[in-house]
């Protein structure tokens, strides 16, 4: 598998939350001959299955591996003459939409500029103001007379940025949050074929986490896993932000601590990365995580959860950097972690205390 | 098509070599005389086909070739590179971007601090585009400056596309101001006219006019038409303010701006042929923005100028917008105008 190009074809895909049916279709392509079967849910998750062997007395668990494949974006909220109104859908950033190109999801899809006015005719002090969701209008070119047989109230749209290689081994996409986890998914798959393994895979692309980790909810209860990770990105070293609450590109997987985790599996994924020498780095989360991982944990009866971040700069922007070499570490250690995990791996630990 | 291929094209302000080279292969075949001065101005010159009397007019047509854009000023230990702005550019498109470095075109980004990171109260504040840095990847100055030199000037990574294919026959593309003019120029130095045009593509306008002032000095023209990709800003506004121009409205030819005052005359012609023609028109609303016809009336001892511009929105802006429609009724305009310039100036 070729990391870039599948971070290519992911990040450049469109599909706001709710709305993920193109990065769903890239997905199934790509997992289809690494899995024994595969479904979609009622949420839109594409819920994909791998057999292992089971233990020595037969039973079988399964490892829940979860990636979201929403990005955030706006929808169209109203017309303006021949220019759309628009809302966010998820944390999309204003002080970073002015300017951007899109495409408009209407009857067919339309490219389009975020419009804004020049700065010939703006006070100095306007162009230091962030512009209010009221003020953002979208131009695909129409009169007024045209706009409304073309695009309807409810109609998303997405940013428009193609993917970048830049030096280094870094690129730059519009959705590596959270396709890049995407692509990690494919690359343990990838590694998994034609290895035995005792446990189990359920390896998911999940819907709705930029609207409140919904996919992951509903999932996990379908799934209802022994044991789960999640994959998403994390805040990567970038100047502008304290190197204190940020992890290091390139670094390596950052493995979370804190109430979301569960800390067998945090140590389990410690010695496993360790082992294979596989870069990792650590960071505390004192609450909530704000991903998958954090629906994940309480399906059901509760999951031993953990949480993978992704080192990613300029987060929730259009040019959202990640260095291809940690997306391929991280297939590598949960291939290798799921590997590692032979009948149970004490996850009743705290249980027995 | 010519706009797509020189909006792709580099060229900010000093440097204007890529864009300078298309034109100069689109125009070859239609000129008596092409140079290239000290400033880098490509000026084209086309005897009068069509003249009537011994001496016909001395017709200067300007359109600048270069775009605001940004320089590399430093190298950072991080590997990230510092960066000025060339020509006016609003801080706040400066985000989430992603530019060409240097004529290899390496990529870099501009990326700002993520949201989730700042504090509500912040967030209704721009980026301050002071702190701003390109990132192209690499992890330390040593690598960058393998890649990109001081000074290396960056462009906009955007792309020439149509929009919607309806009325306003919409196109987005980078650097429409001013390679809407110069597609218009290009077009006119295909046309058999009454007067010996100086066709001069100018360098360094962004900057202060500065390539169309030694133009119409070495031009010394009887008079002299400035073609412009001008402001819209046509937007919705909460209070009725007019817009400075609209898309799908004509060509805009300007009576005033902050740097001259039209010529009465050269006004009073675009608009009688436009009506006599049928071609629609309109005039810039706002005394804003200044063209090279403001340096070219201050050559010499002056010469009689007037702009005329398609209308473009989001200008100074990576992508802008533009009717096709707008720029054949532009060429259509020049055309004609100049069609009835056979006996000099009114």
């Amino acid at each position: 598998m070729d990391t870039a190009a599948l971070l290519q074809e992911f990040s450049d895909a469109h599909g706001v939350s709710g709305y993920e049916d193109a990065p769903r279709a890239i997905a199934q392509r790509v997992l289809e001959p690494l899995v024994d079967s595969m479904r979609v849910d009622a949420l839109g998750n594409l819920i994909t299955f791998k057999k292992g062997t089971g233990d020595a007395n037969g039973k079988h668990r399964t490892m829940m591996l979860a990636a979201h494949m929403d990005e955030i974006g706006m929808m169209v909220t109203g017309y303006s003459g021949g220019f759309l109104r628009v809302f966010r859908v998820g944390g999309s950033d204003p002080r970073t939409l002015v300017g951007q190109e899109v495409v408009v999801h209407g009857v067919r899809d339309f490219p389009g500029v975020i419009a804004s006015r020049p700065p010939h005719v703006l006070s100095a002090e306007d162009r230091k103001k962030t512009p209010d969701w009221n003020d953002l209008y979208i131009d695909i070119g129409a009169t007024a007379d045209e706009i409304e047989g073309l695009v309807t109230i409810g109609d998303t749209i997405t940013l428009r940025s193609s993917f970048v290689k830049l030096s280094g081994g870094y690129a730059a996409g519009k959705a590596m949050d959270d396709r890049a986890s995407v692509v990690t998914i494919a690359l343990c798959m990838q590694e998994l074929a034609g290895v035995t393994h005792e446990w189990d895979i359920a390896a998911v692309a999940t819907t709705q986490e930029e609207v409140g980790l919904r996919g992951a909810i509903v999932s996990a209860f379908g799934v209802a896993p022994d044991a789960a990770i999640a994959i998403d990105v994390g805040f990567g070293a970038q100047v502008g932000v304290d190197p204190n609450i940020s992890i290091k590109m390139d670094g390596g997987p950052c493995l979370s601590i804190g109430p979301n985790f569960h800390p067998t599996m945090y140590q389990g994924l410690i010695d496993v990365a360790q082992k294979r020498e596989i870069k990792i780095q650590s960071e505390v989360i004192p609450g909530a995580s704000g991903t998958d991982a954090w629906g994940i944990q309480i399906a059901r009866e509760g999951v031993p959860t953990a949480l993978l971040g992704l080192p990613l700069r300029y987060m929730h922007s259009s040019v959202e950097t990640v260095a291809i070499a940690d997306v391929e570490r991280t297939g590598r250690l949960m291939a290798a972690f799921i590997q590692s995990l032979k009948g149970d791996i004490e996850l009743d630990a705290q249980a027995k205390e | 098509m010519l706009l797509e291929k020189i909006s792709n094209a580099r060229g900010v302000s000093g440097n204007e070599k890529g864009v300078r080279q298309v034109l100069r292969e689109a125009v070859a075949e239609y000129c008596d005389d092409i140079k290239v001065d000290a400033l880098g101005n490509l000026i084209c010159y086309k005897k009068a086909r069509t003249a009537t009397t011994d001496k016909p007019l001395r017709l200067m047509v300007s359109a600048h070739m270069d775009e605001v854009g940004l320089i590399v000023t430093g190298f950072n230990g991080d590997g990230t590179l510092r960066f000025g702005c060339v020509g006016g550019i609003d801080g706040r498109v400066l985000v989430a971007r992603t530019v060409l470095i240097g004529d290899t075109e390496v990529p870099g980004v501009i990326g700002c601090s993520p949201i989730h990171l700042v504090p509500a109260e912040a967030r209704t504040k721009a980026v301050d585009a002071d702190k701003l840095v390109i990132d192209i990847g690499a992890t330390d100055e040593a690598s960058a400056r393998k890649l990109v030199s001081l000074g290396d000037y960056a462009c906009f990574a955007v792309t020439y596309e149509p929009l919607l294919d309806g009325q306003l026959r919409a196109v987005k593309g980078k650097a429409f101001d001013d390679r809407a003019g110069c597609t218009v120029l290009v077009e006119l130095l295909k046309e058999d006219l009454p007067v010996d045009l100086y066709a001069c593509f100018t360098s360094q306008e962004e900057v202060g006019l500065r390539g169309a002032r030694v133009a119409a000095y070495a031009v010394d023209p009887d008079a002299a038409i400035a073609l412009e990709g001008t402001i819209c800003d046509d937007l919705p506004k909460e209070q009725d303010k007019t817009p400075v121009t609209e898309v799908g409205k004509g060509p805009a030819i300007t009576f005033m701006d902050r740097s001259f005052i039209a010529d009465q005359r050269l006004v009073k012609l675009l608009t009688s042929t436009a009506k006599a023609e049928g071609i629609p028109c309109q005039f810039k609303r706002a005394a804003a923005g200044g063209t090279d016809a403001g340096a070219i009336h201050l050559a010499r001892e002056g010469v009689p100028s007037v702009t005329v511009a398609v209308p473009c929105r989001y200008i100074h802006a990576p992508a802008s917008v533009l009717s096709l429609n707008d720029l054949e009724n532009t060429v259509q305009l020049l055309a004609a105008a100049i069609k009835r310039m056979n006996g000099g100036l009114a």
